[in-house]
């Protein structure tokens, strides 16, 4: 196994949903120069007041095991999995996607957004916005044919497949 | 001001108290002694309710940085945790470096900084800082206390964190409203935090495995730092009982001296940069490394692809984030070091309970030839003071009275420990990670608080002294005897040998001129000062310092350009380790390759 070979990982973590925690991470990440290629947070658990966070990164296996460890280590981190490595997952992105333009060219976005599942969400007489979803690649496919003048993503949200379960409070340790 | 409104769970303790006393509750109940602080508008609330116990003594110190660094020389010589208490904007900023310091040499020590009312809060508002944004990245921990519900729980939650799993430093922010309203207590105990629970107990089956592999090996090395020595006493007992069991050798890193009993045969000395011949050779030879409660630190391995190639290498580190961090390693145990040495020691009596002494004796035969070396020889000859010899002397006319010795940082700090010599744990204290000029004397007083009888040394340098000098009034007013042992070249003498190894001897801004008189400055402060400038004078002076009651100052007028060796510079390999030419005067020519590294 190459260990210079540079592996983009796909990893999630379950915090309290307290201030300051996402700049705990955040910082972790700038304050030793690891990449973070994408980023979400969101609470998913209003009982426990927990927030999951998707990060995807890319670094050597070195490194990404440093990450792991650095993430654990936080106290507000009840768990980090890193879905690339521990199991099969679905990895999904969400964006906006503004076109402008003449008739012609709205007629032809809306039927690209037709066979690419894309849903229109707001129009104006020169403009459309879609929202898509999917996996980063079919994003990017719709972004690059429609030639939008202006995208919003979402970041990428991922969970495991089957009985791969995330659940913070669990599986604490005592 | 408005006393804030506590809507939540009723106070399990029906007294009415203000935010203040439950912090003073908290500390109490948390078995603080001692504090070191600096008063300022924010928390007089807390010194209000400090004034009114008699409990917990306050240490006021005449810079905040000094308050963490004599909290974590009362932690680091106690095991206890450091506890600081600072003001607000200017209180906490000057902490940083302290908290610095403590993150990097994991030292737990609690930080209670105070904080503009919580309405006022990102108005700029007059001695408002940013504290835990400040703070996030030097601390293990930090915490704002925005409701006074939470208050006891965070003060209680803090020790924890600070104390458990790899120590470190957390700061609590508190607002003065938070310490002037009511606020309800809660025990100690209650309210665990489930996020956060460090393991403490290895796998055995990693263990085993260890032991076997340690069974077989034929050129062992036991390499241990400061973890063990945090881990306690007793890890260091242990650590000795199974290094003894095994008969092979060990080395320590600077943060680990006293570790294990330097007088012991089995001990090679320090390793790294800076550390014995015989050390770094083993390390660089050996076929199984044990690592326990190091961290690979660059100043030891040296290029790490030229680091101890033909090992399998064994680490145990209660933070899993050390491991594999710098060196892959081959067996990775995560556990508490005392828990780990015991159920090594346990698993080694099984596996191998006779001892086969034939196995390793050519490695043994070989690490007495580089022994042979003697590479942290010296010659003491003329009138000039050697540094080094003032530090063996030192060692010498004090080792029967069980000092304590704390250090500041350069060519002293390394000449200290490589010719102090350690038998017991907690002893030694220095800034090894940060490297912190300033830390020495004000950790000094933090030991002498925690110790009052005990013998405390800080041997220091002409230019790190004066960094937290103003300490010596700390000392005066609380009347700690601790002696400084001022080892004056005249230079920052690290960065000359460095200027003069890598930058052609160009010694830009290394030459401190017009230096204090040190004894007239120490009898300002209305302590002693002394003076050798002498071989003849040194004896007389150690001798005067120690039978004197209060703080001395005995400065030592060493010879100005003397190098540390052995050395071996940044970007080269163990066995690439320079050592000391035989004639005094210059060095040898090292390749400038090391120049970027620090
Ligand atoms: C001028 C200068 C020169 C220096 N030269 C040298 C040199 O020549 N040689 C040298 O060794 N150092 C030298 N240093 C110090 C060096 O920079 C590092 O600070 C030092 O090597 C680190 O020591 P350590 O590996 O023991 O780790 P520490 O910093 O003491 O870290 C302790 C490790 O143990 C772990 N740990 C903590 N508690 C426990 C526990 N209960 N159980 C198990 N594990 C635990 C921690 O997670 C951590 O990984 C020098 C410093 C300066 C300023
Ligand atoms: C706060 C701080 N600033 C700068 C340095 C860089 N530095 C390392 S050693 C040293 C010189 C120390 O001089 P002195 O205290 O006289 O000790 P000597 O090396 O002469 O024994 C300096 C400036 C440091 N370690 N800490
Ligand atoms: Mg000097």
């Amino acid at each position: 196994m190459n260990m210079e070979e540079e592996k983009r990982h796909t990893i999630v973590v379950l915090v309290d949903n307290e201030a300051g925690v996402l700049a705990r991470v955040i910082g972790l990440f700038s304050g030793r120069g690891y990449n973070i290629d994408s980023l979400t947070v969101a609470e998913v658990d209003p009982v426990h007041k927990l927030s999951r966070i998707n990060i995807v990164t890319t670094g050597t296996e070195l490194v990404i095991e440093q990450i792991k460890a650095l993430l654990s280590k936080l106290v507000p981190v009840h768990r980090v999995q890193d879905l690339t490595i521990e199991g099969p997952h679905v990895e999904r992105e969400l964006a906006l996607v503004k076109v402008n333009g003449d008739r012609e060219r709205l007629v032809q976005a809306l039927r690209i957004a037709d066979f690419m599942h894309a849903r229109l969400v707001d129009s104006t007489p020169g403009s459309l916005v879609f929202e898509v979803t999917g996996s980063s690649d079919e994003l990017d496919a719709f972004i690059a044919l429609v030639e939008p003048v202006e995208v919003s993503r979402a970041g990428i949200v991922a969970i495991g497949r089957g009985d791969m379960i995330l659940d913070g409070v669990s599986q604490d340790r005592e | 001001m408005t006393a804030q409104q506590t809507t939540a769970q009723p106070p399990v303790d029906v007294r009415s108290m203000t935010g203040a006393q439950v912090v003073l509750r908290a500390l109490l109940d948390q078995g603080v002694e001692v504090i070191f602080g600096y008063p300022g508008g924010a928390v007089l609330p807390l010194y209000d309710a400090l004034f009114q116990q008699n409990t917990i003594q306050h240490v006021l110190v005449r810079h905040e940085q000094a308050a963490v660094h004599a909290a974590e020389g009362y932690a680091r010589s106690t095991g206890k945790t450091g506890v600081v208490l600072v003001t607000s904007g200017p209180g906490a900023t000057n902490t940083v470096t302290g908290l610095t310091d403590a993150l990097m040499d994991s030292v737990p020590v609690v930080c209670l900084t105070g904080q503009v009312p919580t309405h006022m809060i990102g108005n700029d508002a007059f001695q408002e800082a940013d504290t835990v944004g400040i703070t996030r990245p030097c601390t293990k921990h930090n915490y704002l206390v925005k409701k006074a519900e939470d208050l006891a729980r965070i003060v209680h939650e803090a020790f924890h964190v600070a104390s458990s799993g790899r120590p470190g430093p957390v700061v609590v922010d508190l607002p003065k409203n938070i310490l002037m309203g009511e606020a309800p207590y809660i025990e100690k105990e209650a309210g665990r935090r489930r996020s956060y629970s460090p393991r403490r107990e290895p796998d055995p089956g990693r263990i085993e495995e260890a032991v076997r592999l340690l069974a077989r090996a034929e050129r062992p090395i036991f390499y241990v730092g400061g973890g063990v020595v945090n881990s306690g006493p007793l890890a260091c007992a242990l650590l000795t009982e199974l290094v003894r069991a095994t008969g092979y050798p060990i080395t320590l890193t600077l943060m680990g001296l006293g570790a294990y009993p330097a007088a012991d045969p089995q001990y090679l000395g320090m390793l790294g940069m800076h550390g014995t011949y015989e050390a770094n050779m083993a390390m660089h030879g050996c076929d199984v490394m044990v690592c326990i409660g190091a961290r690979f630190d660059d100043r030891v391995t040296g290029r790490l692809d030229g680091f101890s190639p033909g090992s399998r290498k064994i680490h145990i580190d209660i933070d899993p984030s050390s491991i594999n961090k710098n060196v892959p390693v081959d067996i990775a145990i995560v556990g508490d070091a005392e828990r780990s040495l015991e159920a090594m020691l346990e698993a080694w009596k099984r596996v191998a309970p006779t001892v086969d002494r034939a196995r390793v004796a050519p490695w043994w035969a070989q690490i007495e030839r580089w022994r042979a070396v003697d590479s942290l020889r010296f010659r003491q000859h003329g009138e000039a003071i050697k540094p080094q010899h003032a530090i063996k002397r030192l060692y010498e006319m004090t080792r029967d009275r069980d000092p304590y010795i704390t250090t500041d940082v350069g060519q002293h700090q390394m000449w200290a420990a490589q010719h102090f010599h350690f038998e017991k744990p907690r002893r030694w204290l220095t800034s090894g990670g940060l490297g912190t000029m300033g830390y020495g004397f004000p950790a000094a007083l933090g030991v002498q608080m925690a110790h009052p009888e005990a013998l405390v040394i800080n041997i220091s340098g002409d230019a790190s002294w004066v960094m937290n000098m103003q300490e010596m009034s700390t000392a005066m007013q609380y009347r700690l005897p601790v002696k400084i042992f001022l080892i004056n070249n005249g230079y920052m003498g690290m960065v000359r040998q460095w200027q003069d190894f890598f930058h052609g001897s160009r010694r830009a801004e290394s030459y401190m001129d017009s230096m204090p008189d040190f004894v007239k400055l120490a009898e300002a402060f209305g302590a002693r000062g002394l003076r050798a400038t002498t071989v003849a004078e040194l004896d007389r002076v150690i001798a005067e310092m120690l039978a004197t009651d209060g703080s001395v100052l005995a400065d030592i007028r060493v010879e100005k350009v003397e190098n540390v060796y052995p050395m071996i510079p940044g970007g080269a390999a163990h066995n690439e380790i320079k050592l000391s030419p035989e004639d005094d005067g210059g060095h040898e020519p090292i390749a400038e390759d090391g120049m970027v590294l620090v």
